[in-house]
Order: C-alpha cells, then sequence, then structure tokens
C-alpha cells in the first residue's frame, strides 16, 4: 500500500511489539514440550496398568474435544455429533485393520480422511443453519449413528462390507484390532497414541493460528463482516468441518486399537452432550482446554469407579453444575478461570501476610 | 470512477432504493440522508449482500453486480459498518492482517503492509493487543485500518464517526481525507455528522425515501433547498 511513509522509530516500536508474540509462543511452546516429557517419560514409570489406558482414553477424548471446540469456538457451529464421528472413525479404523494389511498409519489416515468425508457431508446443512437448529440436526445424526451401530455392530474379522461374523461375535475368539508392531504392549501404544494426539493437537494449532483460524475468528464474529472482508464463508465452515471430523476419525481408530474389540455399548448418543459439557468446562476458545476436557470426561470416571467406588453416574451431576458454572461466569471455561483465580488467591494470601507482619 | 444506473432495490413491498442514477467521479464523495434514506442498503448493494430489482454498477469499468459477494474484497472493495465488526478475539495485527490475506496481496509483504495500515491510521495500541480490550477510538481505527489494507480500490465508511467526541472525529477526518491521496481508493462516504462530511467529501449525493434527491460539489450540495428540506423537514410537515 501506498500509505505514508513510517517513521523508523515507530515501526521499530510496532515491530518490538509484535516480538510479544514469540515470546508468548515460546511460553506455550516450552510448557507443551514439557507436558509432552512428563507423559511420554515420566508417567509410564509411576503409573500402573490401568492409569496407562486411561490416560491414553484421555489423550483420544482430548482431540475428540478439541475438535468440538474448533468448531464452536472458533467457528462458533455447534455440531452434538462428534461423539458420533468418533464412533466412525473407530468403524472404519476397525474394518479397514482387520481387512487388509496396511501399516497403522496408514490405517489412521484412511480412518481420518473417511470420517472426513462424512463430517463433511453431516457439515452442509451448517451452511444453512446455525445455533440449536444445527445442534439438534448434528445432535439427530449422533443417534441415526448410535441405532445404525447397533444393528450392524463393530466388524470383528468377518466378510463383506460389515465384516462381521456371527459365529465369532463377543467370544474370546475374536482376535483384537491390531495396533503397530512396535506398539503392541499398553505402555507402548500409550506413547503412541500421544504422540499421534500430538501430531493431531499440532495440525489444529496450525490451522488456528493461520489463515483458516483468522478466517473462522470473523465468521464467529458476524458472518456479513467476514463476508466483507473476502471470506468464502461456504469453503471455511466446510473446511472447520474437515478438520475436526479428520482428527476425530484418527482418535477413533486410535480408540480402536486400544480396547482391541470395540463394542457398540460404549458409543451412547448421550455421549456427545457429556464431551460438549466437558469441552465448555474446560474451554472451547483454548487448545489447552481440549486437554482439560478430555481429563474430565475419562480421568474423572476412572477415579470415580475404579479407583473411589463411586458411581460413575454422579459425575453427570459434577458436570452439569460446573456447565452452569462456566455458562454464567466463566465463558472462556477453566483454562481460562483457573490461573485468574489462582493469581486472585495468591494475591489475597501475600495481602493478609502482609497485614499479619505488620506491627500493631 | 462509480457509475450507477437505475439501481432499485425491492423488499417485500417496500422500495428502500428507487431507481437512483449517480456517479461517484474519485477522490471522497459523500452519500447522505435522513435515517431510513436507503444509504446503508446501498452499501449492502454494493458489497453483495443485497440484490438488486434492477439497475447496473460500473465501478472502473468493470460490473460489480457480477461479481459474487466474497470476492468483492479481492477486487479491492472494503467497507466498515454502523456497529463496530473488528474481531474481538484477534489481536490488532491479525484483525487487519485478516483482511490482507484475502486481498490477494502478496504474503511476503502483509507484514510491512499491516503495520504500515496500522500506522497510517495512527493506532498508537501495540499490535499484539486484543481488540476486545481497546477502546470506541482505538476500535474504530482498527476498522478502518483494515478498510485500507492491501490496496483497495473503494473504501465504503458507513457512519465511521458515530459516537465518537469531537476530538477524535477530527483525528478521523484527516485520516479519511489522506486515503484517497495515500492509498488510492475511492472513498464512500456515510455520516450525519456535517461538518465531517463537509471536510472530507469533494462531491456528495444526497438520497431521501430510496430516491436520488441532489448530487454534486458538497457545498453547493448542502445549500440545495431540496437538500434542506429533506434534513430539516417544511413547514407543512411540521
Amino acid at each position: 500500500m501506498n500509505a505514508a511513509p513510517a517513521s523508523t522509530s515507530s515501526s521499530l516500536a510496532a515491530t518490538g511489539a509484535l516480538r510479544h508474540f514469540d515470546r508468548r509462543t515460546g511460553v506455550h511452546a516450552a510448557v507443551a514440550v514439557g507436558l509432552l516429557a512428563v507423559v511420554l517419560f515420566l508417567l509410564p514409570h509411576i503409573a500402573g496398568a490401568d492409569w496407562i489406558t486411561t490416560f491414553t482414553s484421555v489423550a483420544i477424548y482430548s482431540v475428540v474435544a478439541l475438535g468440538f471446540g474448533i468448531l464452536y469456538g472458533r467457528v462458533g457451529l455447534i455440531s452434538l455429533g462428534q461423539v458420533a464421528l468418533l464412533t466412525i472413525g473407530c468403524w472404519v479404523g476397525t474394518r479397514i485393520a482387520y481387512a487388509t494389511s496396511l501399516p497403522f498409519p496408514l490405517v489412521l489416515l484412511l480412518a481420518g480422511a473417511i470420517t472426513c468425508a462424512i463430517g463433511v457431508v453431516v457439515g452442509l446443512p451448517a451452511l444453512r443453519l446455525s445455533g440449536l437448529y444445527l445442534a439438534l440436526i448434528t445432535l439427530m445424526f449422533a443417534g441415526a449413528t448410535t441405532v445404525v451401530l447397533s444393528v450392524t455392530d463393530f466388524p470383528n474379522g468377518g466378510g463383506g462390507f460389515k465384516g462381521r461374523s456371527v459365529t465369532g461375535a463377543l467370544t474370546t475368539e475374536t482376535p483384537p484390532v491390531r495396533r503397530p508392531s512396535w506398539a503392541t504392549g499398553d505402555v507402548a501404544y500409550y506413547r503412541y497414541t500421544i504422540v499421534v494426539c500430538a501430531i493431531l493437537f499440532l495440525l489444529a494449532l496450525v490451522h488456528v493460528l493461520g489463515k483458516p483460524g483468522r478466517a473462522w475468528a470473523s465468521i464467529r464474529e458476524s458472518e456479513p463482516a467476514a463476508l466483507a472482508g473476502g471470506v468464502n464463508i461456504t469453503l471455511y465452515k466446510l473446511w472447520a468441518f474437515a478438520l475436526a471430523s479428520f482428527i476425530t476419525g484418527v482418535a477413533g481408530c486410535l480408540l480402536a486399537a486400544q480396547v482391541g474389540v470395540p463394542r457398540a455399548i460404549t458409543f451412547q448418543t448421550q455421549d456427545s452432550l457429556t464431551l460438549a459439557a466437558t469441552a465448555l468446562i474446560g474451554g472451547i476458545f483454548s487448545i489447552w482446554g481440549a486437554i482439560i476436557a478430555g481429563v474430565f470426561n475419562q480421568l474423572l470416571p476412572f477415579l470415580f469407579q475404579a479407583q473411589w467406588g463411586v458411581n460413575p453416574n454422579f459425575l453427570l451431576v459434577i458436570f452439569g453444575a460446573g456447565l452452569l458454572q462456566v455458562l454464567l461466569t466463566a465463558p472462556g471455561g477453566l483454562v481460562d478461570q483457573f490461573p485468574k483465580d489462582v493469581a486472585n488467591l495468591a494475591r489475597l494470601l501475600f495481602r493478609s501476610a502482609r497485614r499479619l507482619g505488620r506491627p500493631s | 470512477m462509480i457509475e450507477v444506473q437505475g439501481l432499485t432495490v425491492r423488499f417485500a413491498g417496500i422500495t428502500p432504493i428507487d431507481d437512483v442514477s449517480v456517479v461517484f467521479p474519485g477522490g471522497t464523495c459523500g452519500l447522505i440522508g435522513p435515517n431510513g434514506a436507503g444509504k446503508t442498503t446501498f452499501f449492502n448493494v454494493l458489497s453483495g449482500f443485497v440484490k438488486p430489482a434492477a439497475g447496473t454498477i460500473t465501478a472502473f469499468g468493470e460490473n460489480l453486480l457480477k461479481m459474487a459477494d466474497f470476492r468483492r474484497a479481492r477486487w479491492g472493495l472494503r467497507r466498515t459498518f454502523q456497529t463496530e465488526m473488528a474481531i474481538e478475539k484477534l489481536s490488532i495485527f491479525d484483525n487487519v492482517a485478516m483482511i490482507h490475506e484475502h486481498s490477494g496481496a502478496k504474503r511476503s509483504t502483509r507484514r510491512e503492509d499491516v503495520l504500515g495500515a496500522l500506522e497510517f491510521v495512527g493506532l498508537n495500541a501495540p499490535p499484539h493487543a486484543k481488540v476486545g480490550t481497546l477502546g470506541a477510538r482505538e476500535r474504530r481505527l482498527v476498522e478502518v485500518a483494515r478498510a485500507v489494507v492491501g490496496r483497495p480500490r473503494v473504501v465504503l465508511l458507513d457512519e465511521p464517526a458515530a459516537g465518537l467526541p469531537d476530538e477524535e472525529t477530527s483525528h478521523l477526518s484527516k485520516v479519511i481525507q489522506r486515503i484517497p491521496e495515500s492509498i488510492g481508493a475511492l472513498v464512500i462516504l456515510v455520516d450525519h455528522d456535517m461538518s465531517l462530511v463537509q471536510e472530507c467529501c469533494q462531491t456528495t449525493a444526497v438520497v431521501d425515501f430510496g430516491k436520488l434527491v441532489a448530487s454534486g460539489p458538497t457545498a453547493e450540495v448542502l445549500r440545495n433547498e431540496h437538500v434542506i428540506r429533506a434534513y430539516l423537514g417544511t413547514e407543512e410537515t411540521l
């Protein structure tokens, strides 16, 4: 542009201010690398087998929550069909793993790509609908998936499109879905899952921080303003659905190999609502919020049931209360609110300590 | 130059723009009229949000109405809205960069162009600051920076000074006056602040009830008897 020539000092000031980006990004990257190191190298040494299985599920469901967060937090599209897409990814991954001898990473990619295509088709109504109507349509999709699944069940190595052998159904003879040859054990597969999920988070981050992320934010703020800014709304909405579906499909395939023999009863329509609640509690505007959502979704039920012997249904009450609190007081979720609460508490303690230390 | 010929817009029995023919020759052009006169509807037609029932709009020799709405920004059409539309969750830099990357401008010059646009509007806030943390004046300047980044050909400003105190309107006025010369874009300014219109606009068109009342050099138009009647009413209507 032919803007008025910038003065050197102000240009330098602006450039210096932009470096703030790099510092913040650096801090986030350092925290992410540190967290990754802990979960990859420390946790397997201190946690038992049950815990490792649970942490694997936490990682997988974090990716599902991330997909929900991209759609709702970034673009403003309420999709309650994310667990249905996880189921589809799980079904497709299971079918491909039994039917072919393709390398496991390729199975993951294929499951992600097929789920992505289905997710884009599901996302087509989003071009016309929004808010409650889109939520209802996607919830109906989740319900339909549950019905279809209860009729067809998961493949178990049989022939045909469904890959289902009735004689081998739900018996100990049903072979588990294969894992990568060098990650057949639970700990190795846990590490494999963490690495794949980290890559999926990175993929989402690249999108959010780049051109699609800015276009999504613009659409969320105002569609007319986005159009006036040159954003192709159809393309970017479908792009969001494609990305969310792809990562959820890959997560579904990871889940198939984790559980070995997926069962239809594992995937219920209401899981989509629970996932939406935990994602909102964790924080839908932040990538970190998805990790908190995964913890809430998978670790808390494990703690309640296996560790404390409490009925996990009690969690629904906790999630309900948490959701209410988030909607009323902390729209950014725990990831946004918790640091503020800690800072407030620290300030309070500091003031109290100073008051006590002051001579009367 | 923008030439509008026989433009008519109808919404279920209402005709907010009725057979308007007007020319915006270049520089900064005013478009004024009472509330409900059809000014924003005209901007919505230019932006592609509203399809006219009849008429043509030729901008720099190209038929604007044939372009898809989102492609008009790439062609060089920019606009601001009456209500603030800068994206609260993005930083100032990203708000402006978002427009730049959809404008077809070179990626290699993005940083330089965005910082240049921010400097052009005289925004002193740090570029990494989230727009949600800014005051009304700064947010308005971010919107203007979004409108001037990446070589626009036409800039539509819809009541940019609404709600701003006089001092800030004066700064905005200087920024608007510099757009044609420094950026090279034709500006159409809609505002109810007549002193702002007089300061910025070489020519002005006046609409009332969807019809063109007058157009021409701003000073002449503002003295026009029909324009005064449209704005202030007559003894009969009072």
